[in-house]
C-alpha cells in the first residue's frame, strides 16, 4: 500500500488502472482531460493492457462505451459538464441496454455564461438516465468509488452503468494524500468481469435496442430498470462490506458525521461536504448539536437510510450546489419527498450555494445552522436562500459598469466610423 | 494549519511551485492539500495556487481567504483589478513575498500594508528570460515556513520535475537552493494561520438578490472579441515587436490571426500592435512570413521604454 499525493483526476485514473479496464473510449474536456491523458500514458508505456480510442464527440464516446460493454469487456470512460449533456441521449440509451461500465464525471457548471468551475447541475441532469450515481468528497474516495462502482454495476442483480462524480478543481486538480491499494488486494475485491449473459459477438447478432409499441413491453423494461436500481441499495451494502474487508476503508451509502444526538443537520453532496464537517466540529465546540449527512449513493436514492439518520433531528439545512430554475434546490426537493408524511419530520431549510465554484465560507455554514435552529423552533421554514453577499453584488455592479462603459464606447466609435 | 497562496501568470510555474511545496511538506510528515486555480487557461493569464499543510486531515477546500504567506511571482498583478485578489485576506500576521526588483520598504508604503513584506530580487538571467520561477518561489516559501528541510525541498523538486531534462532540473535545484538561502534570516517567520472566526462572530452578510430585467441581468458584453476596458496587456510575459524595416505590410495575416484583434494597420499598411490588449500569445511571431516580429521579455521592453 502506497500513500502519495494524487489529484482527483489522478485518483480516477488509478481506479481505472487497478480495475484492469479493457477499453477506454475518450474525448477531452476540462477539467476531466487529465484522466484520459494519464490512462493514455500508461497504455503507451505498456503499463495498462487496455485499448484507448478517441472519438469525435461525447455522444459517440458513450455509444462506443455501451457497445463495448455489451460485448462483456470492462469499459471505462470519463467526461464533464457540456460533454455529459452532449451525450445525454446515449446515457438513457446505453443504460437501457443493461450493459455495465463506469463513467467518471468531473462536475463543472453549465453554460451560459461559460465557466470551468464546479457545481452539480451537470451530473444531476443525468439523474433519471438509469445510471447509478456515486458522489465523492475526497480524492481517496474517487479511487475507491471507481472500484466500488464496477462491483456495483456488474452485480448480477443490478447490471447497469454507473457514474462516479467528482468536483472539478476542488477535487479534479487538487492533490491530497491517497492510499493506492495493492493490485492483488484489488483483484480479490474486484476480479475480472464475469459477463454471464452480456456477450454481444460478431456473427451472433443480438439487438440491444428493440422497438416496442403499445406501452406494455416498454413499461415492463423501464419498471425492471427501476427495480434493478433499487437492488443496488442492498448490493452496495454487500460491496462496501467486501471493500472494507479488503482495504480497511468503509464507504457507506450514506455518510454521516456526529449524527448520534444531532439537533440540526446539514445535508449536501460532494467535496464541499468536508467544509461542512469542519463547520459541524466548530458548532459542536460552541455547544450547538450539529451533524452532517452526505449521500454518497445518489442513484439509487438511500431513502430508508436518510429517514433513519434524520429521525429525531429537528431542523435540516439542505445545501444545494445546483439550481432548478423556477423550483429551487434539487437535493432539497428529493429530501422533502423522502421525509413527507414521516411523523415528527424535521423542518427543512433550503440554501443554494457553491454555483460555478463559488465558495461557501465558514460563517455561511454557521449562519445556515442558526437559520435552521430558528426554523426548527418556530416550525416555519424561511424562503430558500440564494447565497450571495453584499460584497458580491458590489463586484457584479463593477463588472456591469465595465459592460456599460463599453456599450457607450463601442456605440460612440461606431458613430464616428459611419460619420464621414 | 499552514496556508500559502502563490500568485503569478500562466507559464510562470505557480502550479509547479505549489506542488513542490506540497510534496516537501508531505515528505516532512504533514497532511497536505495543494491546488491550482486558473480560469483563462492561457499563458500570461492570472492564476493562483494554494498549499495547505497540517498535522490532521484537511477539511478546508477551495479559495484561501486567510493566507499566512502570499508569494507573488509577477508584480504587475498587484495593480490589476482582475488579478485574482492577490492581497485579499492578508492580516497583520501574514507575510507577503514579492518577486520584484523594487525593494520591500517601497512596496510596503505603496501597498499600505500592515503585514511583513519581503522581496526576492528579480533577475532576468536566472529565468532565461522565460519567466519560469516555480522552483525559485517554492524554495523561498520552504525556508519562510521554517519547518521544511533542504533535503525535503530538493527531493520534492526532483519528484515534481522528474520529466525535465537533467540540466533544467539542475538549474531549478540551484535557483531553489539560492532562494532557500536568501530567506535564511526570515526562516520560520510564517506562522500557522489562525482558524476562521467562531460561530456567530462574523455575519455572513447575505442579501436578498432582487429581480433585475434581462436588459441588465443577461451576461452580455459589448466589446469585439476581447473586452476593451479590461487591459489584458498586463498578461504579457513576452512582447511581440514588429520591425518596420522587414515588415512587408501584409497586415491581414498577423492582424486577422491575432486572437484578440489587437493588431490593426495604420494608413500605410504597417500593422500596429495594441499593447493595452495584446496578451503576448505570440501567434503573430509564428505566422509572420518575413520573420519581422520578434519577442522580447516584457520586463526588458518596459526598461527600454523607461530609458529612451
Amino acid at each position: 500500500m502506497t500513500r502519495r499525493l494524487l489529484t482527483g483526476n489522478g485518483a480516477a485514473a488509478w481506479g481505472a488502472r487497478l480495475a484492469d479496464v479493457d477499453y477506454v473510449p475518450a474525448f477531452p474536456i476540462t477539467p476531466q482531460t487529465e484522466i484520459i491523458e494519464q490512462l493514455g500514458a500508461w497504455i503507451d508505456a505498456g503499463e495498462l493492457p487496455a485499448r484507448m480510442v478517441t472519438l469525435e464527440s461525447e455522444h459517440s464516446m458513450l455509444t462506443a462505451a455501451g457497445a463495448a460493454a455489451a460485448t462483456g469487456v470492462r469499459v471505462f470512460t470519463a467526461t464533464s459538464s457540456q460533454g455529459l449533456l452532449y451525450a445525454m441521449e446515449m446515457l438513457y440509451t446505453v443504460a437501457g441496454w443493461r450493459a455495465p461500465f463506469v463513467l467518471v464525471n468531473v462536475s463543472r457548471a453549465l453554460a451560459a455564461p461559460v465557466t470551468l468551475e464546479t457545481d452539480h447541475n451537470d451530473v444531476l441532469a443525468a439523474r433519471d438516465t438509469g445510471f447509478l450515481q456515486l458522489h465523492c468528497a475526497t480524492c481517496q474516495e474517487v479511487l475507491d468509488s471507481v472500484l466500488l462502482a464496477y462491483r456495483l454495476a456488474e452485480h448480477p442483480r443490478v447490471r447497469l452503468p454507473a457514474i462516479v462524480n467528482l468536483d472539478g478543481f476542488t477535487l479534479s486538480f487538487t492533490r491530497e494524500p491517497v492510499e493506492i491499494p495493492e493490485p492483488a488486494v484489488v483483484r480479490r475485491f474486484l476480479p475480472g468481469f464475469d459477463p454471464q449473459s452480456v456477450r454481444f459477438r460478431a456473427s451472433e447478432p443480438v439487438s440491444q435496442a428493440v422497438a416496442v409499441l403499445g406501452g406494455t413491453p416498454y413499461s415492463y423494461f423501464r419498471y425492471e430498470m427501476h427495480r434493478a436500481t433499487e437492488q443496488a441499495i442492498a448490493a452496495f451494502e454487500e460491496v462496501a462490506a467486501d471493500f472494507e474487508r479488503a482495504t480497511g476503508r468503509r464507504h457507506a451509502a450514506l455518510e454521516t458525521h456526529r449524527m448520534n444526538d444531532a439537533e440540526i443537520a446539514f445535508v449536501m453532496l460532494g467535496s464541499f461536504a468536508t467544509k461542512a464537517v469542519d463547520a459541524v466540529d466548530r458548532l459542536r465546540e460552541s455547544g450547538v448539536r450539529a451533524g452532517l449527512v452526505r449521500p454518497r449513493l445518489v442513484r439509487p436514492w438511500p431513502a430508508a437510510a436518510l429517514r433513519e439518520s434524520l429521525a429525531g433531528v429537528r431542523g435540516v439545512a439542505v445545501v444545494d450546489q445546483n439550481l432548478s430554475m423556477g423550483k429551487g434546490g434539487i437535493l432539497h426537493a428529493e429530501l422533502a419527498s423522502t421525509l413527507y408524511g414521516v411523523p415528527d419530520a424535521p423542518v427543512l431549510t433550503s440554501f443554494i450555494g457553491g454555483l460555478g465554484g463559488r465558495n461557501i465560507a465558514p460563517e455561511e455554514f454557521f449562519q445556515m445552522a442558526s437559520v435552521t435552529r430558528e426554523a426548527a423552533q418556530t416550525g416555519q421554514a424561511p424562503e430558500p436562500r440564494l447565497l450571495f453577499t453584499a460584497q458580491e453584488l458590489r463586484e457584479v455592479r463593477r463588472l456591469q459598469g465595465i459592460a456599460l462603459a463599453e456599450r457607450h464606447e463601442t456605440t460612440h466609435s461606431g458613430a464616428e466610423r459611419s460619420a464621414p | 494549519m499552514y496556508r500559502i497562496r502563490f500568485h503569478g501568470r500562466g507559464g510562470q510555474g505557480m502550479k509547479t511551485a505549489s506542488r513542490i511545496l506540497g510534496s516537501a511538506f508531505f515528505a516532512e510528515g504533514f497532511e497536505v492539500q495543494d491546488a491550482p486555480s486558473y480560469g483563462a487557461e492561457r499563458r500570461g493569464a492570472p492564476i493562483f495556487a494554494t498549499v495547505r499543510a497540517a498535522h490532521a486531515p484537511i477539511l478546508e477546500r477551495g479559495p484561501m481567504p486567510q493566507p499566512g504567506l502570499v508569494i507573488v511571482a509577477d508584480e504587475t498583478l498587484l495593480p490589476m483589478a482582475a488579478g485574482g485578489g492577490v492581497l485579499s485576506g492578508m492580516g497583520e500576521r501574514a507575510v507577503l513575498l514579492l518577486h520584484s526588483a523594487v525593494d520591500a520598504n517601497t512596496w510596503k508604503q505603496r501597498l499600505q500594508l500592515a503585514c511583513r513584506v519581503l522581496t526576492l530580487p528579480l533577475r532576468l538571467e536566472e529565468t532565461g528570460g522565460r519567466g519560469f520561477v516555480g522552483a525559485l518561489c517554492a524554495g523561498a516559501a520552504a525556508r519562510l515556513v521554517g519547518i521544511v528541510s533542504r533535503e525535503a525541498l530538493e527531493g520534492a523538486i526532483r519528484q515534481e520535475l522528474a520529466a525535465m531534462p537533467a540540466q533544467v532540473l539542475a538549474a531549478n535545484l540551484t535557483q531553489a537552493g539560492e532562494a532557500y538561502d536568501a530567506m535564511k534570516k526570515h526562516a520560520g517567520c510564517v506562522c500557522e494561520a489562525p482558524e476562521a472566526p467562531a460561530p456567530g462572530a462574523v455575519d455572513a452578510n447575505w442579501i436578498d438578490l432582487p429581480f433585475e430585467a434581462a436588459e441588465l441581468s443577461a451576461p452580455d458584453i459589448h466589446g469585439a472579441l476581447t473586452s476593451i476596458q479590461v487591459r489584458t496587456g498586463l498578461w504579457r510575459t513576452l512582447r511581440p515587436v514588429i520591425d518596420p524595416e522587414r515588415c512587408s505590410r501584409c497586415h491581414w495575416l498577423c492582424g486577422s490571426l491575432c486572437p484578440d484583434a489587437a493588431i490593426s494597420p495604420e494608413a500605410e499598411g504597417l500593422p500596429v500592435i495594441d499593447y493595452e490588449h495584446c496578451k503576448g500569445c505570440l501567434v503573430c511571431v509564428a505566422v509572420c512570413p518575413r520573420h519581422a516580429i520578434e519577442s522580447i521579455p516584457e520586463a526588458q521592453a518596459r526598461e527600454q521604454e523607461a530609458s529612451p
